[in-house]
């Protein structure tokens, strides 16, 4: 099968039902996308599938056949989309390792919703867990990033 | 005259001597200089008068951080310490991490002190390499050192204005005598132009771009992957395992039986049966296919609900009195009335963004680890001995942390990656799970307090008894332990700063079953809760409001008198002439929170705030934590406040971020817990245990930093104690509920209108 990640596109002939997180970053070696929970519910290996940000670590291989997938690599050139730039102007990132599934989630909610309320904010990111609690300059990098996307 | 690259030492010599008029006639004689402090043998290339600084014939400043970047911005603190002394230009600066080495003194990133304890030392490190600098220029000038200063990256001669880059001094320098500490004379405060800073983080680029490399994403030539289906109950091992059948799936390579630890647990791993496999996935996989037949342990009788019944008979108890002044028992006698009320507070998981992991290489006689470690030296240490090597040839790698608070301190993961990589000789990386995390963990205690108030005719507290209750973390290295230890207690038990005449604090017997170890903050964060919880308690019972009531029984300014109730205080192993528990200082932060969250007016605004104030590592914390309660009695939190006094702060953007984070670590801690049947932890992902996610934690934080010359305290710990009883405080506030059991629901029932 054929996978297209960050315009490249790759082969893959293994375990259909390997998550694409581990293609990711074990055959690809690309490790700006992580690993937390494997379950789906902390975000850390956020990535975009065809533009929607998803679970890379229950996705199977099998479907994202065709698909183009998206990650904090690919995000932009030079980590120059506003979502890191605005990262960056809030300091948000403490240990960082749960910032590229953010800046994924955050970057799919502005590209929908140029100008997201806090509520609008808080559901589309609290399926995001930072244990370093980053969220409230989360909250308003998201905000200073609005409308830029 | 600017930077300049050498090509060789010569002919930068020359160009030095030409273009900036230095003199080369002096014979400059080399010398030895045996320091603790000193790294390696010097070179001409290249500056070294200590292990933290080298200055290359470039013009390239390394400096070498020692301690563990886990979220604190230390890679950016330490340098901005050196910097400051040193005069360097950050353009040229370049951060080297450190691997783990007696010769960098502790690098043990735990306890908030990696300023505290190194800030001195830094500033001496730094201006070591400036007064080198100096002298090189001033000999080759042939004038005062004491005219020559250390600027952007020159050195410059204040009479005559000429100024040489470091890089073209290093030569000389390099061959000059180490100048005593007395000779450095350190930067005024008044001139700092780095320390006190609100400088960006020097990783925030990599971070932002997914490029920056943490344990579990060390990548090795020819690597593979292993997992680990460890024992479900502490210290039992394997009896048997269908190891055959497993080997022969895709991708496996080996399945290799680790053995089980006998007590105490320390550093050791816990056993079990290691997959080994071409990609995570494949290793994943095939441990699900494990059928392990599991040997009894005595743990195996655990239960943490019954245990909780256990701890709080043991607290109500009377208990070993561990300080005392005054006579609790006659005030009691004599009180007008006696609030009493018991709090609990289970186990919990430190559960770092980033599970453990890491990845070793072992040879013959040696061994490279890289590996996210709190304490890079313990880790050396551990496989040294496990690999039965000297430690000199194991050299452990630091990369970034994902996160360590406490887990990390313990390198029970590094050794499994060198036991695995030795069997299967090639690279190998333990990844650990967040099953793996959450259930074979070093848990932050369970514990339970009970707290006395007697109080006169006017309301006044006359007498306290305190008595807590906990397996202690000393288990985990003497199973022997089976009470509070006395350095546990000094987490804001013992050092109780209240003024009051009959104080009695206690402690009493609890044995553990799983492998205790420190979290955020450690004791702090369950004292705290019952303490500043038992507060408002009284504030509430007696109709005070509670920062008058707490102002109150802080009493007037002093520093606390340990020697006078009898007991002895630790202080976080720091002089109390330097740190005295301040009296003052403590209420400053009370006053100062207050302040800015406008509680006076609390009431007639309609808002629910709760309050709580906590001195830990040196350094005093108050909280406030506003809440609004809907109808269905979910909570939020639409605003909260910090105010920290940490003494002398290095980076003040930095410390904000540990207040805001801290304080939400915090709010974890109140809602999460980690529970035990027949010995095996119940919880096992972030869907059972509960941390805290964007809707829990404040929309923003208001946090107010004292200014202050006291010598730095820590940072990274102190907000996070108040958290607890903050919110506690404020749900009480909102709905009349008091919650002295943690966790605190998500909905909490409404007790008033
Ligand atoms: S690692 Fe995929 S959601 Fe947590
Ligand atoms: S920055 Fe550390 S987990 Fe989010």
């Amino acid at each position: 099968m054929k996978v297209t990640i960050n315009q490249k596109t790759f082969d893959y002939d293994g375990d259909p039902a390997m998550p694409l997180l581990w293609f990711i970053r074990d055959d690809l070696k690309m490790t700006g996308t992580k690993f937390s929970c494997g379950m789906a519910l902390c975000g850390a290996c956020t990535v975009h599938i065809d533009g929607e940000p998803t679970r890379s670590c229950q996705l199977p291989m099998s479907a994202v056949q065709g698909k183009e997938v998206t990650t904090i690599e690919g995000l932009s050139k030079d980590a120059s989309h506003p979502v890191q730039e605005a990262w960056r102007e809030h300091n948000v990132p403490q240990c960082g390792y749960c910032q590229s599934g953010q800046m994924m989630q955050a970057a799919a909610l502005l590209s929908k919703n140029a100008d997201p309320s806090d509520q609008d904010i808080e559901s589309y990111m609290s399926g995001n867990i930072c244990r370093c609690g980053t969220y409230p300059r989360i909250r308003a990098a998201i905000k200073t990033a609005a409308g830029k996307v | 005259m600017t930077d300049s690259i050498s090509t060789s030492r010569r002919a930068f010599l020359k160009r030095t001597a030409t273009a900036s008029g230095f003199t080369l006639g002096l014979t400059l004689v080399p010398v030895s200089r045996p320091s603790a402090m000193f790294a390696d043998a010097p070179s001409s290339e290249s500056l070294t008068p200590s292990v933290f600084v080298s200055v290359h014939d470039n013009g390239q400043v390394d400096i070498t951080c020692h301690r563990s970047e886990m979220g604190q911005q230390i890679r950016t603190s330490i340098p901005q310490v050196i910097v400051e002394e040193l005069g360097a230009d950050w353009q040229h600066v370049n951060v080297v991490q450190a691997t783990g080495h007696p010769k960098y003194g502790d690098q043990n990133t735990d306890g908030s002190r990696s300023i505290r304890r190194n800030f001195d030392r830094l500033r001496e490190a730094g201006a070591t390499a400036a007064y080198l600098l100096r002298a090189a220029a001033a000999t080759g000038w042939q004038v005062d050192i004491s005219d020559c200063e250390v600027n952007n990256h020159h050195v410059v001669h204040k009479p005559s204005g000429k100024k040489v880059g470091f890089g073209q001094l290093v030569a000389v320098a390099s061959t000059l005598p180490l100048p005593d500490v007395k000779q450095l004379k350190l930067k005024a405060r008044k001139d700092w132009q780095s320390i006190g800073k609100p400088m960006r983080s020097l990783d925030i680029q990599a971070m932002t771009s997914g490029t920056a490399v943490y344990g579990q994403d060390v990548i090795l030539d020819n690597m593979c992957f292993a997992v680990i289906q460890r024992p479900p109950v502490v210290f039992s091992g394997v009896e048997s395992v269908n190891d055959a059948d497993v080997k022969k799936m895709t991708g496996v390579l080996d399945v290799i039986t680790l053995a089980a630890p006998e007590a105490p647990a320390m550093f050791k791993p816990l056993g079990g049966v290691a997959v080994v496999a071409n990609n995570t996935w494949q290793a994943w996989q095939a441990s699900r296919a494990l059928n392990v037949k599991w040997s009894d342990s005595p743990n195996i009788s655990y239960d943490s609900k019954t245990y909780r019944e256990q701890l709080l008979a043991t607290a109500m108890a009377p208990g070993e009195v561990v300080r005392q002044q005054g006579d609790f028992a006659t005030a009691k006698q004599q009180a007008e009335s006696v609030i009493e009320a018991q709090y609990y507070a289970p186990h919990l998981a430190q559960a770092p963004m980033e599970p453990p992991a890491a990845t070793a290489i072992v040879t013959e006689d040696k061994a490279e680890i890289w590996a996210c470690v709190q304490t890079p030296q313990a880790a050396r240490q551990v496989v040294a001995a496990a690999l039965n090597l000297d430690p000199e040839n194991v050299t452990i790698n630091v990369t970034l942390l994902g996160g360590g608070f406490g887990r990390k301190s313990k390198p029970d993961f590094v050794v499994e990656a060198a036991l695995l990589a030795k069997a299967m000789k090639r690279p190998v990386k333990v990844v650990w799970r967040r099953e793996d995390d959450i259930q074979h963990g070093y848990f932050h205690t369970v514990s339970a307090q009970s707290l006395t108030a007697t109080l006169n005719k006017q309301n006044k507290v006359t007498g306290w008894l305190h008595n807590s209750v906990f397996p202690s973390i000393s288990s985990t290295f003497n199973p022997a332990a089976n009470k509070p230890s006395d350095g546990e207690l000094d987490l804001g038990m013992i050092d109780n700063p209240f003024d009051i005449q009959n104080l009695q604090l206690e402690r009493g017997e609890a044995n553990a079953h799983v492998r205790i170890g420190w979290l955020r903050s450690v004791a702090n964060v369950y004292h705290a809760f019952a303490i500043q919880s038992f507060v408002d308690e009284i504030a509430h019972q007696t109709g005070k409001d509670q920062q008058t009531l707490l102002l109150d029984m802080i009493g007037p300014d002093r520093h606390i008198d340990f020697a006078k109730s009898n007991a002895k205080y630790g202080n976080y192993g720091d002089p109390q002439e330097d740190y005295p528990v301040d009296t003052a200082r403590l209420k400053n932060v009370i006053n100062t929170v207050c302040k800015k969250a406008d509680w006076s007016q609390r009431h007639k605004q309609g808002r629910y705030l709760g309050l709580a104030a906590h001195r830990s590592f040196l350094s005093y914390a108050a909280v406030i934590v506003e809440v609004e309660v809907d109808n269905s009695g979910s909570w939020s939190i639409p605003k909260a406040y910090v105010a920290l006094d940490a003494g002398t702060v290095v980076n003040p953007e930095h410390v904000r971020a540990q207040c805001e984070g801290g304080l939400i670590y915090g709010i974890s801690c109140a809602i999460g817990q980690i529970t035990a049947s027949n010995g095996q932890i119940n919880e096992s992902n972030f869907h059972n245990y509960q941390v805290a996610r964007m809707p829990q934690t404040p929309v923003s934080v208001e946090v107010s930093i004292i200014e202050s010359s006291a010598p730095p305290g820590g940072v990274g710990e102190p907000p996070t104690p108040p958290a607890a009883p903050a919110l506690a405080n404020a749900l009480f506030a909102a709905t009349g509920n008091r919650l002295r059991e943690l966790p605190i629901p998500l909905t909490v029932k409404r007790i008033k209108s």
